[in-house]
């Protein structure tokens, strides 16, 4: 099959793609290491004619850099406290889809819709909900919805992200948002997962009449591990990417008002040394990507050994 | 020795009405929990809906009205005629780059697809993996190049430089290919030996058996326009080219950081009404293709 004029034919086929993706993927890539191995490289001072030593100086500055080292901490934050919670919660919803029948296609719609959304539009609803309208008095005009609910069941009103609000409030309104954003899509793998699941095992399981959290712990759990890896991994590598949820809510400024980039993340760190300090940027984008690469690769070694195919 | 026996009956009715009991209360707790979350899930939506049909006085009071008093639909006039918004530009913006990204994206995608699925050469695997690797790099990796590369290009401020550097997914190749393998080789060598063009049997055959992947492809493309909010803002950020996104973000806030939410929330639900749309008509085709990917946009 293999003749010339194949050959020629495929290379042909792939041509439109192959050259953008050298223009735009692999020329970058070593642009971005030799950018981060320039001390001090800035694209004005190449221009302007420049030299610059080699060396790792760029990624020492930024890990010395106190704005990089927020950046870090809140990405590793928010990946932490999120990527359990909404996968626990998707295992949960997931379980319990699967074990109804009426109304399951239903719920099952409902359960999908954050995800054919706009994230900063939606961003922005969540900061209506969790936002003080303040007025004249001690107490603002309104609170905000969310507020009022915690009011309903008797819990004093938190300042969760107006000016003056405390670090540990704002974390907790990106995680509601991120984890409400994030459930479709671990829920849609993990239904998939269960119900692809054999139902002999649960036959089985219910003519030894096992209980059911032993059901769950060794059945469901472990026939479900592969889809369970996926998610945790795809939440990983999604959460330590983590931006435009936090444009949604706090804006470009990345913090509630008087406290710029107080949330900021890593992304947004590379952001903003775009087009200014590119030996900076390149750095920090290769640290994000060290930080991915090694994440995902113990998340791979876990999950071989735990997995159950 | 029967008296025994009547007992362990007796035992055993007790067992089943007490595992129906069980039964029934677990199935009370799982319809309670599912819609606890439902309700949670659907909140923000109603929440932005109702918000921008409030007048701001009723926003602002301190005890919420869970439906408005009078359904004011000022707020949306307002967002179609604001000056500062112009979201009329925002929108045709956004659906022509949305519409040519994704016509040029599916010609490069498919012809891409077929090569790495029916065609032999030399390096394909070799190719193919160095493809998929790159999927592993974080997107802001490459942007830092690519902001010095299209400014070089003069392209800032353009509809090129909104269009051209994203035409290429690697993802949807691998989708695209992965849907080809599954078509029968025999076809192909059977319309090699009718004499069929390569561009024939691509557009008679492979194309209309791969429709389902190629329609999630779209979608998800069109939605990645739509949504796009980081690249937009940096290379293309004037009055002329802004995006729909970039547009939303800023507007209906005045310089001291003051809201007016019910305006915001008004052009929320505009900007959202068309993924609304998309979610009730093409629910299916997302979910085929994210369950296979878990990439959103």
């Amino acid at each position: 099959m293999v003749d010339s004029k194949h050959q020629w034919k495929a290379w042909l086929y792939l041509s439109p793609a192959i050259v953008l993706l050298l223009i735009f993927t692999v020329w970058p890539i070593f642009n971005t290491i030799r950018m981060s191995l320039l001390e001090g490289y800035t694209t004005m001072r190449e221009v302007a004619g420049a030299s610059f030593n080699f060396g790792i100086g760029n990624f020492t500055r930024v890990l010395e850099y106190p704005k990089f080292l927020t950046c870090l901490k809140n990405t590793v934050l928010l990946c932490v406290l999120t990527v359990p919670i909404s996968t626990f919660l998707a295992l949960l919803i997931a379980v319990a889809l699967n074990s109804i029948k009426p109304l399951q296609r239903l719920l099952q719609t409902v359960f999908f819709m954050p995800y054919v959304t706009n994230s900063i539009a939606i961003g922005m609803v969540f900061a209506a909900m969790f936002n003080m309208i303040l007025g004249g008095s001690a107490r603002p005009d309104s609170v905000g919805i969310v507020n009022n609910v915690l009011e309903f069941f008797g819990i004093p009103y938190v300042n969760w992200m107006n000016a003056g609000s405390e670090y540990w409030a704002n974390i907790v309104v990106m995680v509601v948002y991120i984890v409400w954003n994030a459930l479709p899509f671990k829920i849609l793998i993990l239904l998939g997962g269960l119900q692809s699941v054999n139902k002999q095992y649960y036959e089985a399981a219910r003519v030894d009449s096992t209980p059911r959290w032993r059901v769950f712990t060794k059945i469901t759990i472990p026939l479900l591990s592969p889809m369970l890896a996926y998610v945790i991994i795809t939440g990983f590598i999604g959460g330590f990417k983590e931006y435009s949820s936090i444009v949604g809510v706090f804006g470009d400024s990345m913090g509630p008002v008087g406290n710029d980039d107080a949330l900021n993340t890593m992304v947004g760190f590379i952001y903003r040394a775009i087009g200014n300090q590119e030996g900076t940027a390149s750095a920090a984008a290769l640290i994000l990507f060290g930080i991915i690469f090694v994440v995902t690769m113990i998340n791979l070694y876990v999950s071989k050994k735990k997995t159950h195919y | 020795m029967s008296e025994f026996k009547t007992m362990k009956a007796k035992d055993l009715q007790k067992t089943t009405a007490q595992q129906r009991v069980i039964k029934v209360l677990v199935q009370i707790l799982t319809y309670t929990f599912l819609s606890v979350m439902a309700l949670i899930i659907i909140f923000p939506f109603y929440w932005m809906i109702i918000s921008s049909l409030k007048e701001m006085p009723e926003y602002r009071q301190s005890v919420p009205t869970l439906i408005p008093r009078v359904f004011d639909f000022m707020n949306y006039l307002e967002v179609f005629t604001n000056d500062d918004l112009l979201l009329g530009q925002l929108f045709l913006n956004t659906v022509y780059v949305g519409v040519v990204s994704t016509a040029l994206s599916l010609v490069i995608t498919v012809l891409s697809a077929f090569a790495f699925a029916r065609l032999e050469f030399k390096g394909k695997n070799a190719l193919f993996g160095a493809l998929l690797a790159t999927m592993m790099i974080p997107g802001e990796l490459f942007t830092i190049t690519n902001y010095q590369t299209v400014h070089s290009f003069g392209w800032i401020e353009t509809y090129t430089v909104l269009i051209i550097p994203f035409l290429v997914s690697v993802f949807y190749i691998y989708l695209l290919r992965q849907n080809f393998l599954q078509i029968p080789n025999e076809l192909y060598l059977a319309a090699k030996v009718d004499g069929t063009s390569d561009l024939k049997y691509l557009w008679k055959v492979m194309i209309p058996l791969a429709l389902p992947t190629i329609i999630s492809i779209t979608i998800l493309k069109m939605m990645g326009s739509w949504n796009s909010y980081m690249w937009p803002r940096l290379v293309a950020n004037d009055d002329a080219h802004r995006l729909i996104t970039n547009g939303l973000r800023t507007a209906f806030t005045n310089a001291e950081g003051v809201t007016d939410v019910p305006v915001q929330m008004a052009a929320v639900t505009v900007v959202s009404f068309p993924l609304f749309l998309v979610f009730i008509f093409l629910r299916k085709y997302i979910m085929k293709g994210v369950s296979r990917s878990g990439i959103k946009g």
